[in-house]
């Protein structure tokens, strides 16, 4: 039976890590993520969780520990934001290659410089080709729905992977809302024991991890990793309808709320995309024709189903979050339209920066935008591609 | 576009207005509404303006951005009047709470021509009272719920108590003076509310 | 998973490699014979040698076993002929012959 409750995003991802109860957590705190092990630690002092917490002098240890944790054997996790994730860089790529099912609750916070502490997404899309999967969340009921997601798809033998379960740095991990809650027993049969079937304290079958690869092995290891990464995408739906039974909620690469018939569609993730529903139905009493798709899986990145979805529409926004200082706009826009290419589905689309280092992002920003897809179409006028929403000028 | 009743709270550092506006969702939530408890974060410091929000709702919200045309403000020290723009987008049928030992009348000429409804709460006074101490999040709650009407007297105090024994479990010795805080000002609004 | 490693080659298409490439059998390197790169020889003097086992300790690759308290032949097998054994000597029992 589903609990009611209210907390923070950082408290449902604290309590899911607590209904797990894996084996290691090695974590250096950083703002906004520094709440995460602070509870799992309360949990382990209080003697509700047994997992062995590794207070580590860097987050590059964290990552580290992390992937020497997992190959011996344990389930492992980790918290990390910002400059933490970028510190771990190293580690991530290896973790992957390695094919180490760590977990990774990420609260996105902007990379520096100029120096900020809030949300944005470009420490996540920093590391978006480290080889992890990654999953954002909308609010707090998504981070802790997806974080309990995380092991059964990172595990899964088709997979073997790492997996980043991001959510917005205070928008959503500092900010108190309602919540359903699983009952723990459900979460523990849902997850499982872990039980890998190699590991380097396995008396009587040792193992390797991690050896010097010559160039005769190099491009056979990274397509076997980049093929583990495409099969996730299967698991994570196979996953997520397992999810729905014990939990009544439906999860898939991406939500489409409202497109069927839709002119007009706003390509989002993370919190924003709730600001963006409420946007889209009252656009909707006023008779426009709007739709939202929020991508809760970046990695690995859907192309074909976005493209697919987005074919019916005249115009679309491509929301970023970040600022890829490349001259070519955002990496959502840079990916989804590439794929939309490829299927040679030439729909309009505009590429938007929004929400950098905790720049808010409002409804009426989303009619605005709205309001400029439909002018493109109506009358012609192309709004200019990247541009920064909200910026002074 | 319904975002539900929406609160912004002013404060300054270490005084208790993002725990405020925590608080009051806690208790929000427990007569079965759909809440946020938000603080909009910077690099605060013991002092420093700051700025907390609420919605509350009978339905979902999704809406995650600040709050511009708040249905309240609270105002939980009265010299932040000085330098920021407290009544800024309040709806005109709305109200504005402020910590202080004047008059309504007397803090009005300092709300830039606010027309709504204003109101004062001596939370000094009130926390001394009650507490022996200054803290003045728990007459600043008691008054922006008496004053929103979003929750009954009766459930809120019942909710708060409950609330308070969690949030105080190591400092029992508190429950009672904060519950008798939010009494007294239930009973200096009585009036006016 | 587990995988007999002895199969696998720089031949071996990318399906059959292990994950990661992960190996799975312990003390693997024995079947490496980096004997075959050396192009210089160690020889021991066995009238100059009084088995302080310097040799053995110094050997970057293990190619000196001990065995009773005694050094005993080299692993040529695995010795790439690189030398640290003839110069750590403290008696010149070990001297370096060109090939194989």
């Amino acid at each position: 039976m589903a609990v009611k409750d209210r907390m923070s995003g950082n408290e449902a991802v604290a309590f899911a890590i607590r209904q797990i109860n894996p084996d290691v957590m090695p974590a250096f705190p950083i703002t906004p993520s520094t709440e995460i092990p602070q509870m799992v630690s309360t949990y382990i002092a209080n003697g509700e969780i047994d997992t062995e917490f590794i207070p580590v002098e860097s987050e590059h240890s964290a990552m580290s520990a992390a992937i020497g944790s997992e190959a011996a054997g344990a389930r492992t996790l980790t918290a990390t934001s910002s400059a933490g994730l970028a510190y771990m860089w190293e580690e991530l790529l290896l973790a992957a290659s390695n094919r180490m099912p760590v977990a990774l609750a990420l609260v996105n916070r902007a990379l520096s410089g100029p120096i900020n502490i809030n949300c944005d997404h470009s420490d996540g899309m920093g590391a978006r080709d480290t080889g992890w999967i990654q999953i954002y969340a909308e609010n707090n009921q998504e981070v802790y729905d997806n974080f309990i997601q995380a092991y059964p798809i990172a595990e899964d033998p088709q997979v073997h992977l790492p997996i980043m379960i991001c959510q917005d740095g205070f928008i959503t991990s500092h900010a108190v809302e309602n919540i359903e809650l699983l009952e723990d027993g459900d979460v523990k049969e849902f997850v499982g024991e872990y039980e890998p079937e190699e590991f380097l304290l396995n008396p009587g079958k040792p193992i390797a991890v991690g050896p010097y690869s010559v160039t005769n092995y190099a491009m056979e290891a990274k397509k076997n990793q980049a093929d583990a990464l495409k099969r996730s995408k299967e698991v994570i739906l196979k996953v997520a309808e397992e999810f729905e039974k014990i939990s009544g909620r439906k999860y898939g690469l991406f939500e489409e709320y409202r497109t069927e018939d839709a002119d007009y569609i706003m390509l989002i993730m993370g919190s924003a995309a709730g600001t963006a529903k409420q946007a889209v139905d009252d656009l909707r009493e006023q008779g426009k024709k709007a739709g939202v798709i929020k991508l809760r899986v970046f990695r690995p990145f859907p192309a074909d189903e976005l493209a697919e979805a987005l074919k019916g529409a005249k115009a679309v926004a491509v929301m970023d979050r970040t600022e890829s200082y490349n001259g070519n706009g955002g990496p959502l826009g840079s990916e989804v339209t590439a794929g939309l290419y490829r299927k040679k589905i030439m729909v309009e689309t505009v590429n938007y920066i929004y929400g950098l280092g905790g720049r808010d992002f409002t409804v009426q920003e989303v009619y605005d935008i709205f309001g400029e897809l439909e002018d493109f179409i109506e009358n012609g006028k192309a709004p200019e591609q990247f541009q920064y929403i909200g910026l002074r000028k | 576009m319904s975002n539900g009743f929406e609160i912004r709270w002013h404060g300054r550092g270490g005084q208790g207005a993002k725990t405020a506006a925590l608080l009051l969702a806690d208790a929000a939530f427990k007569t079965g509404k759909y809440v946020q408890g938000f603080p909009e974060y910077g690099p605060e410091r013991m002092g420093a303006p700051i700025t907390a929000y609420n919605r509350i709702s009978d339905q979902p919200i999704r809406v995650h951005s600040n709050i511009y045309t708040p249905d309240l403000v609270a105002v939980v020290d009265e010299t932040l009047l000085h330098s920021v723009d407290v009544t800024d987008g309040l709806k005109e049928d709305g109200a504005v709470i402020v910590n202080s030992p004047k008059s309504p009348e007397e803090i009005r000429p300092m709300l830039k021509g606010y027309k709504g409804k204003v109101y004062t709460v001596d939370a000094r006074k009130i926390s001394v009272e009650a507490l022996g101490k200054y803290f003045p999040n728990s007459p600043m709650l008691a008054a922006a719920v008496a004053v929103s009407g979003i929750m009954e007297h009766d459930a809120f105090i019942s909710e708060m108590r409950n609330s308070y024994q969690h949030k105080f479990a190591k400092k029992p010795e508190v429950i009672d003076g904060n519950m008798l805080a939010l009494q007294l000002t239930y009973d200096a609004l009585k009036d006016v509310v | 998973m587990r995988t007999d490693i002895s199969r696998i080659n720089e031949q071996t298409p990318h399906q059959e490699l292990t994950e990661g490439l992960m190996v799975f059998a312990g003390g693997t390197s024995k079947y490496f014979e980096t004997g075959e790169w050396r192009t210089r020889t160690p020889i021991l003097n066995h009238d100059l040698c009084r088995q302080c086992m310097v040799c053995s300790m110094v050997c970057p690759d293990s190619c000196i076993p001990l065995k009773d308290g005694e050094r005993v032949e080299f692993d040529y097998k695995h010795c790439k002929g690189c030398g640290i054994c003839a110069k750590a000597c403290p008696f010149d029992a070990i001297e370096m012959k060109e090939g194989r």
